[in-house]
């Protein structure tokens, strides 16, 4: 970092010299993290990170990504992510940008300086601590994160945060150093699209863990964590859409870098959120030792950006106006500012216990119908521009170019209207019908600038319809490619609209041979099932699903309770431990079944208080006296004793099963249309920015000749 | 009328328009917003005033109730505590010692939960050593 600041006098050894340490920092933290990996796979329990996160029965897998569900892991793993991106960034831009890279180095270099203090003397999160004594066995991870989605979601966001720091150090060296020119965004328009691609990959990502595993059957809850998410996915939506502007028409020079700023600052505070406990979250990572570091942090990043764009104002103002408002850069800023807004409205409301108690003295809380009141018009909005915005051309667009473009895609949400109308119940709900019809304007538009492109081709170039598509898409990937990506987005707001208008939630209290009906689906609990998996007793229900009298599906939600971690290990510790629920999901292209249940432990659960009291009673009076005499025996005795008290919680449990015993079930039935849709639209999206991200094929030619 | 004093004029409303709407975010989030409180300080609530209760479960004090769940909440720091009932999904990380958050009414000395509003905070990767 001293080295990039001093090349920023103009002395290219030097600034060769901050490059280069950039490598090497990201050699050293690749070494950390090969450290600690081979510390998690081999047990190495000195290791206080490893001990607490990881244990002798933790499968291969979950050792594998148990580093980055510590505080301390997590913490390097960003560290790592940053060296990596940092010198990725400074390699593709070694031979441009000579007055900018500089001060790009020193910033990223300044992040990763932070991140590496912060580890080393934050305290209590140096992945390095050591435990004296060496413990036998580790606490082992928690059981609500033995899922693979939560194993690929937080690095996934990681990537996404901290890839945003290159569009941030470029935008302030290209402030400092008064080049505000659209260089610094071409050569880092690239990463802005990597950190979008994986913040998307990371939201979805939550999202389906928390419909798969969290037993409540939603994908968003407008939880503050969630909230830090898509604030940064928000900012830097729009990040991508108006740097084309500044590119194309070299407006937007203060909108760019505001955006660029604030969804750094956004990251940041994403990171900050779940470190500080700050605010009341299903995600409390509880209060830790970082939280000031990184407040501190942002408030310098904060400040120090205001002032520099301010300092910068005259050099930012643009030449150009917009010309009219039927162009597409006024499309863009108008779905600039619905983005903005959008965040600023998250933000509002995820802050607002702060805010409320800052003014009136009570902390007030926002619940998520406040959130889905006032974020759904504004998404429909842009949807709306979503499809509008690719038909527009840019500066102004004529009334021929109008009267060419328009007809099709409107007739289209027409006759949606129409076909909606009378053959669904879309009109119950306003804001989803809005959301199919603008979304048949969008798909229609998109194929008729996809099939405009392609006939134009065609008739220079000849051949196939389909070979021509491919011929002009792999010609301009990233405009394609975000066809490909508003097709996507646009799926997946039709999901969403779809299962939170018309889904149907049903809880009730079955007995086994009863059934329920919701919808035109009939549920009849079958059966109880129980079983005992490692350090989990696992109680469940076999379901039988009819649809209209024929036999649909067959699921077992179950619910496993982990045995506590702590202490000694007891039948009833089998209900102190961490629960999660596993739930029955038959997914389909029409409409998901969702089960989950919540299984009546309460004479299990006593029944192992006896059993344990009594087991207890046993080791005092009849085992610890022979071990006292003669301790050689204690080793031979403790494996009878787990063997003994394992039949024991197979008896206990087994009690569950038992038809005279049995006892109701509580089940929570969803049958929820369409959310399928939402994986669907999630995945297409990501194959466009994908499509859109890999390298054109003329560059490539470039380099090689 | 000249450019100059049109941009401003353009400027003013945008401006306006904002403000406007800025005045609306905030009253309606304070109308729609449910005062958050700790057991402690549920005292002198009003009845039938919908609150959110935030606070620590008392180990020990759940028990399953027909078809919800009684147990007693606790201040995070201090001593104040209430019974409080509730019926709805409960959470995966719900247990005793865990923090939740509750919305409902205090009715008789006893917090009603409304359904399906219990929030417990995830056992968090970050605190492990806390909860033991």
């Amino acid at each position: 970092m001293v080295a990039a600041l001093i090349g920023t006098r103009g002395d290219r050894r030097w600034v060769d010299a901050a490059r280069r340490s950039t490598y090497s920092l990201f050699a050293l933290l690749l070494v950390c993290v090969v450290a600690i990996e081979y510390a998690f796979l081999t047990s190495d329990f000195s290791l206080s990170v490893v001990a607490n996160h990881s244990s002798r029965e933790t499968s291969l897998f979950y050792k594998f990504t148990a580093m980055w569900s510590s505080q301390e892991g997590s913490l390097l793993l960003w560290a790592f992510i940053l060296s990596l991106v940092a010198s990725v960034s400074l390699f593709f831009t070694r031979k441009k940008l000579r007055d900018v890279v500089p001060w790009a180095t020193a910033i990223m270099l300044g992040v990763g300086v932070f991140f590496t203090s912060l580890m080393l003397f934050g305290g209590g999160v140096n992945p390095f601590d050591t435990l004296s004594p060496v413990p036998e066995n580790g606490v082992g991870l928690n059981p609500l994160l033995l899922h693979p989605m939560m194993i690929i979601h937080p690095p996934m966001l990681y990537v996404g945060y901290v890839s945003l720091t290159v569009p941030f150090a470029f935008a302030i060296g290209a402030l400092i150093t008064r080049r505000v020119d659209a260089a610094w965004i071409k050569s880092t328009r690239g990463f802005a699209l990597v950190a979008w691609t994986f913040l998307t990959i990371g939201v979805i990502l939550g999202a389906r863990w928390s419909y798969t595993e969290l037993g409540w059957g939603g994908y968003w809850a407008w939880d503050p964590v969630e909230n830090a998410s898509i604030m940064p996915w928000l900012i830097t939506t729009a990040y991508i859409h108006s740097i084309m502007v500044q590119e194309k028409r070299g407006m937007l020079k203060v909108w760019n870098v505001s955006l660029i700023v604030a969804s750094f600052t956004l990251a940041l505070l994403g990171t900050f959120l779940v470190r500080s406990g700050v605010l009341q979250s299903i995600h409390a990572f509880g209060d830790s030792t970082v939280g000031p570091y990184f407040l501190g942090l942002i408030i310098l990043v904060l400040v120090g950006s205001t002032a520099l764009i301010i300092s910068r104002l005259p050099l930012l103002r643009s030449q150009k106006r917009i010309d009219s408002m039927a162009s597409r850069e006024a499309v863009f800023l108008i779905n600039n500012l619905l983005l903005v807004g959008m965040c600023v409205l998250v933000f509002w409301g995820t802050f607002f216990p702060l805010i409320s108690e800052l003014f009136t003295g009570t902390e007030s809380v926002l619940a998520a119908p406040w959130f889905d009141r006032y974020t759904t018009p504004l998404a429909v909005a842009l949807v709306l521009f979503t499809g509008i915005g690719p038909l527009l051309a840019w500066r102004r667009i004529s009334w021929q170019g109008i009267k060419r473009v328009f007809p099709i895609p409107t007739a289209a949400s027409a006759i949606a209207v129409v076909l909606l109308l009378v053959f669904t119940d879309a009109a119950d709900s306003f804001w989803a019908l809005a959301v199919f019809v603008l979304a048949a304007f969008t798909f229609v538009a998109l194929a008729q600038e996809t099939w405009r492109g392609a006939a134009a081709r065609r008739s220079s170039a000849g051949g196939s319809i389909p070979g021509s598509i491919v011929a002009v898409a792999t010609r301009n990937r990233r405009r394609y490619g975000g066809y490909i990506v508003h097709l996507g987005f646009v799926v997946l707001l039709v999901g969403v609209a779809a299962s939170s208008s018309f889904e149907t939630k049903r809880d009730v209290t079955l007995n086994p041979g009863e059934s329920v009906k919701v919808e035109d689906y009939t549920l009849t609990y079958e059966q109880p099932t129980v079983k005992r998996d490692g350090q989990a007793v696992v109680f469940g229900a076999e379901v039988s699903v009819e649809k209209e009298g024929r036999r649909f599906a067959t699921l077992e939600p179950t619910r496993r309770y982990y045995q506590r971690t702590s202490g000694t290990k007891t039948i009833a510790g089998y209900f102190e431990g961490e629960a999660t629920s596993e739930v029955g999901l038959r997914a389909g292209v029409r409409k998901d079944f969702w089960v989950s249940i919540e299984p009546d432990t309460n004479e299990i659960r006593q029944r192992s208080q006896v059993a344990d009291e009594r087991f207890g009673a046993y080791m005092r009076a009849r085992v610890l006296p022979v071990v006292q005499r003669d301790p050689s025996q204690a080793g031979a005795l403790a494996q009878q004793l787990v063997a003994v008290q394992g039949l024991a919680t197979d008896q206990i449990i087994s009690d569950y099963v038992n038809p005279k015993t049995a006892t109701a079930a509580t089940f929570r039935v969803i049958v929820s249309p369409m959310v399928t849709w939402i994986w669907i639209g999630a995945i297409i999206t990501i194959l466009g920015a994908l499509f859109a991200l890999w390298p054109a094929r003329t560059s490539r030619r470039r380099k090689a000749s | 009328m000249d450019p100059q004093k049109k941009r401003q004029i353009r400027l003013f409303v945008a401006l306006g328009f904002a403000l406007v709407l800025a005045t609306g975010l905030v009253y309606t989030s304070f109308n729609a917003s449910s005062e958050a409180r700790q057991p402690s300080e549920l005292g002198d609530a009003v009845p039938g005033k919908s609150y959110e209760m935030t606070g620590n479960v008392v180990r020990g004090s759940i028990v399953e109730q027909g078809e919800g769940i009684r147990f007693e909440v606790r201040d995070r720091e201090g001593s104040g505590t209430i019974p409080a009932t509730y019926s709805g999904v409960v959470p995966d990380p719900f247990r005793g010692g865990r923090e939740i958050v509750l919305k409902g009414t205090v009715e008789n000395g006893i917090f009603v939960g409304e359904r399906d509003t219990l929030v417990t905070k995830c056992p968090s990767k970050f605190s492990e050593k806390q909860n033991q």
